[in-house]
Formats: C-alpha cells, structure tokens, sequence
C-alpha cells in the first residue's frame, strides 16, 4: 500500500515535469521551424516568469492555506537585487552565464531574506489580516523602490532616498538606481531554456518540499492550526517555511522578469497588488493546492489573452467573472451538495485536486 | 497657520476613511468577512453621481440620493449573489477571493461603460469657504460639510444601533449567529440590511472624496477602501466610534506624512501604521480580544 501511494506521487511528479520539458521541446522546435510569430516568442519568457510565480504562491495559498496578496512584493525585490548586481558587476564578471546565474541566486537570497523578516511578524496573524498586512508590506516595497537611489564611485556604493545629487558622486561616478526609473541598461540575459530550467528547478523543489515531512506538517498546519500544534508541530518554523521558499522563488521569477527587459521600473502594474491578485486569479483557475494546475493555468492565461487580441478589452473582466463563479463552484456548500448529489458514481476515483479544475 | 491647515485637511480626508471604514466595520462585525469590493461601490456610486449631474443634469441632491440608492442595491445584490453561498464554506479564503473578484469585476466593469479616462469631477458643494484669522486659515466649505456628515452619520448609525429593533438584531448576529437564529432573528435579512447600510454610506463617501480630490478613474476606489480598512482596524474591527477615530487619525497620519515626510511615502506610511497596529495591539484601540476556543 505504502509502495503503491509513492509510485503514483512519482508519476504524478513525473507527468508534471514531462509537460514542462514537452512544452519546451514543442516551442524549441516550433521556433526553430520559423514559424514561430515574434509575439509568441516575446511570450515564452514571460510564461516561465508567470508559471514560477504560480507555484510559488499556490505553496502559501494551497499548501500553507494563507492567502499572500504581497507576492508581487517579493519579485520586485528578486528583480530589482538581481538587476542591481548585474549592472553593478557587468565589468568585473564578463562571463554572462555566471553572472546571470548568481544574480538568480541574490535575488532568491534576497527575496528571502525580505520573505524571513515580513514572515516573522505577519505569520503571526490569520485569515484577513495577513491578506491586508502581505498586501501592505507588497505595497510598502513597491513604493520605497520608487525613492531609492544608489551609485556607485570609486569609493563604493552610496544610498538615497531623495534625489540623484544627494548621492554625492565623484565625477565619473554612476548612477545605478535612479528612483522612479528604476535600473536602466540591464543585459537582457534571460532566455527561454533558462526559463524552462528555473521552472523545473522551482517545481523540483516546490514538490519535494510539499511530499516531505515538513510538507506533511505544513498541511497538517492548513487544515487545523490547534491540533497541529498539539501534536507537536511546530507552526512558526513551517509557516516560515513556506513562506520564505515561496518569497526566494518569486525572487527568482523576479530575476527573470529584470532580465527579460532591459529596464526595470517599479510600477503598479507590475509589482502592485494587481499583479499579486492577477497571480492568484491563476492559482484559483489552476485548482488551489494543485502545483501543475497552477503552472498550466498561468501558461494558458498569459498566452491566450495574446493570441485572442480583440478580447483585451474583455480579458479582466472574463478573469473576475471566471474568479468568482469558480470559487461559488468549488466552495459553496450548496453547489457542492449539489455537484455529490449528481456525480456519486464518478465519485469514485476522483480527487480534490481533479475536482478543482 | 500650516500646521493648522494640513490637521483640518487631515481630519478631512480621515473623515471620509471614517465613512468608508464604518462600512467595512460593520461587515466585518456582522458578517465576518473582509469586503474587498467595498472601496469600488465608492468608485461606483462616484460614477453615477457623475452621470447623475453632468448627463441628466440632475441637482445636487437628487443625485446624490441616486448615487446612494444605487450603491445600495449593488451592495445587497454583491451580497446576495457572491457572498451568502459562500457564508458557511469550509475554506475561509473561499469568500475572500470571492470578495477579490467582485472588486476585479467591478472594476472593470466601470473601465469598459465609463473608459479608463480620468474624469473630473464636478463640485457639489457651492458654499462660500470659511475664512479664519483674517484670511490666514481658509477652511473650505466641502471640508466642513465632509467633517459635518461624518459626525451626523456617526451619531445617526450608533442611536440606529441602540435604539431600533433592526439595529438590535445586528448586535445580536455579530455576537453569535447561530444564537440569533434561535431567538427569532432573521439572520440573512441582517446580513443584507448591513450591507445595505455600509454601501450607501460608501456611495456618500464616495462623492466627499471624490470632491475633494476631483479626479474619477475605475480604480479610484481601491486604495482608500484599503486605507479605510486600515482605518477600521486601528479603531478596533467591529466598533463604530472606533470607525470614526481611527480613520480620522489615519487622515490626519496620512497628511502630515504626505507634508513632512514625503509624498511618494504617504501610502507606505499608512500601511506601516496597519502593521504596527495588528503587531502590538491586533484588537485596535477600541475593540475586544477574542480568544479562539478549541
């Protein structure tokens, strides 16, 4: 029995990077055939960029079962650490591939550690108020970007907070956080087989963490705080846990977003609690707690809107209604009353996450 | 005489969060659920107020009452038809993205029938200004007809509570919904009627604020709905003088913040103050702590 439930949550896993690595080889040899479109091919990038964020946040909201409506927050910080660094060591790590790479990692360091120091006080609240606080600190982020400055001289690096003369630059000095312009004239390394890996690294470890212990305790935590307490489980350190894994992978998604445009300015459209909510929209589309569900719909709602262009002006306004009627379908207790009524034959078999989709 | 000027513009401006955040207060008292959609019934009920005065050429009054009436069925209708389902949902995250949603919807529901121009929005008081201290301190007469409703609604909403019978059971449902129930009270039509009450009060809101800053765009409403919220939490969730402190603090938080600090950080300032508030004193400063039973 036990060997049984470990072989399906293996081909579970497998079917879910199998449709990552088939979509990458579709779309590699699609390009390669040039019939690709140059709007396509602007969008695999920003697929990868959205799918991360999806599973990134469906951990807190499906797994931890808080709902974070700051992660956009935490690819702004992922963004704005990993472009920094980029432009701060374009002459001293000519080698892209290693530059990139570690820019990846400041900007999951750092949406960490910006994940630990927001978790620690806001896991210590429930329900609304850590919607309303997550949202809040998202917010607070997105504008402390737009103020701050930072150049760098011979003599090092000097912050602001007001304007670019108060940095007190030396003459050749540069300027490479200019307030609301943000960062200018980051290489734009990103590529869509490196979005591809990032994914399939962010699923890798998104997974494991889910079929682990800690993975266990964590649900155990969603589905009822005081009796997980009771046993033993200790809920700051895997609420933490959570939190700060789904931050660091924002922050890498985030790092993929800076390196896809060559500048990088904080906005409320995309690092706002617009951008959280959109992300949410594709979590509770994909099914909540459903990791590959949250990855395809994130894929499939960043693409079809594109390609379906005269419905732009409809587009927010089908994702609201979609929203809505999902949530009434898959949480009222009178459609689900209604939906076990008529489906008690097929109810064999069938799981939650089938369900929510 | 600016100090005196921006803490009269803050008292103000935190009038309308007193406005706005009794509607979220009382919602949240009675039908325990964070109403996201709150801050885009303001933006709404602005809208028609527009329509009301610059296409049917309507008086100040009569469109105001149009814009409230139509912000109250809105209100009960939102309610009705995405909240009730979801009110005995096992997930309490269900009616919070339901309440997301809704806001979304709305949203774009006014960018696709009004635009996503910025409009202007007329002035609906033509009262001349108050003078003081031979002309050093003008007080704008929207400023004290905005100060001037909020208190009127303060008064009129907490003798509502105490005195009616329909106030009554409100007490009763947020104290226990189920107790309610037992004693005869019909607890859906409750529900509703706080709606009702917290969105016509958003509609009046909506046209302080938008008076007083005259631009009207889809998103309008958003942000003060979520700096009422704020609001509504410093006062203490469920207290309606509670309501009226700390959105009047946070008004005048918000423009000292904006006039001394910096006005990019204005925002950022209010929120900080929401997080220190739910850190050190999470019930606010009037409201009660509830511990949560096994």
């Amino acid at each position: 029995m036990e060997k049984k439930r470990w072989n399906k949550t293996a081909k579970n896993n497998a079917v879910t990077y199998g449709i990552v690595v088939l979509f990458w080889v579709a779309m590699t040899l699609w390009d390669q055939s040039g019939n690709l479109s140059s709007l396509m091919r602007g969008l695999l990038v920003p697929v990868c960029i959205y799918a991360i964020m999806a599973v990134s946040l469906n951990l807190t909201v499906g797994i931890l079962g808080e709902l974070s409506l700051g992660h956009a927050g935490f690819m702004c910080v992922g963004a704005f650490a990993s472009a920094f660094f980029t432009n701060l060591m374009k002459e001293t790590i000519p080698f892209t591939p290693l530059r990139f790479a570690l820019a990846i990692l400041i900007a999951a360091l750092f949406a960490a550690i910006f994940g630990v120091i927001i978790g620690i006080p806001v896991l210590r609240l429930q329900g609304d108020y850590l919607a309303i606080v997550t949202l809040a600190f998202g917010e607070i982020i997105k504008n402390f970007v737009n103020i701050l400055y930072v150049g760098k001289d011979s003599r090092g690096l000097h912050f602001s907070i007001k304007d670019t003369l108060s940095l007190g630059l030396e003459d050749e000095g540069v300027v490479l956080v200019k307030g609301p312009q943000g960062i200018t004239g980051t290489s734009r390394d990103a590529t869509f087989t490196i979005g591809i890996i990032l994914l399939l690294i962010s699923l890798f470890i998104i997974l494991r963490l889910i079929q682990s212990r800690d993975g266990r305790a964590i649900k155990a935590i969603r589905d009822n705080q005081i009796a997980a307490e009771s046993i033993g489980i200790n809920i700051t350190k895997y609420k933490l846990m959570a939190f700060t894994v789904s931050a660091a992978l924002a922050g890498v998604a985030g790092a993929l977003y800076a390196h896809n445009l060559s500048s990088l300015t904080a906005t409320s459209q995309n690092f706002g609690y617009n951008m959280s909510i959109m992300i949410l929209v594709y979590v509770v589309l994909g099914g909540i707690g459903s990791i590959r569900g949250s990855m395809i719909a994130a894929a499939v709602l960043t693409v079809l809107p594109e390609l379906l262009r005269g419905l732009n002006d409809y587009r927010m306004l089908i994702y609201a209604v979609i929203l809505i009627v999902a949530m009434l379908l898959n949480w009222a207790p009178a459609a689900l009353a209604f939906r076990e009524k008529y489906s008690l034959k097929r109810l064999l078999g069938r799981n939650k996450t089938k369900e929510a989709e | 005489m600016s100090f005196l000027s921006y803490l009269i513009n803050g008292i103000s401006l935190g009038s309308v969060y007193a406005i706005i955040a009794l509607g979220y207060t009382m919602v949240y008292g009675i039908a325990k659920m964070l109403n996201f959609a709150h801050g885009d019934v303001i933006m709404i009920g602005a809208y028609v107020m527009l329509t009301a005065m610059t296409s049917l050429m309507a008086p100040t009054i009569p469109a105001l009452l149009l814009a409230v009436v139509a912000c109250t069925v809105l209100g009960v209708v939102i309610e009705r038809v995405a909240y009730r389902p979801l009110r005995n949902a096992s997930s309490p995250l269900a009616v919070l993205i339901t309440a997301i949603g809704v806001s979304y919807l709305l949203q774009n529901i006014a960018l696709l029938v009004f635009g996503a121009n910025t409009k202007s929005f007329p002035s609906v008081v033509q009262l001349p200004a108050l003078s003081l201290a031979g002309g050093k301190l003008v007080i704008s007469s929207l400023t004290l007809v905005t100060i001037l409703a909020c208190i009127v609604i303060m008064i009129g909403l907490t003798l509502f509570i105490k005195k009616t019978k329909a106030g009554q059971a409100m007490l009763a449902v947020s104290e226990d919904k189920g107790a309610a129930q037992l004693m005869g009270i019909n607890v859906n039509g409750t529900i509703a009627l706080t709606f009702a009450i917290g969105s016509a009060l958003a509609a009046i809101a909506g046209v302080l604020l938008c008076s007083a800053y005259p631009s009207l765009t889809p998103y309008t409403g958003s942000m003060p709905g979520i700096k009422a919220f704020v609001a509504a939490v410093f006062g203490g969730i469920g207290s309606i003088p509670g309501a009226m402190i700390g959105g009047i603090l946070l008004g005048v938080i918000e423009i000292f913040g904006r006039a001394y600090i910096s006005s990019q950080m204005a925002d950022a300032i209010v929120f900080a103050v929401l997080i220190v508030v739910l850190l050190v004193k999470p019930a606010g400063l009037l409201g009660k702590k509830i511990q949560e039973k096994v």
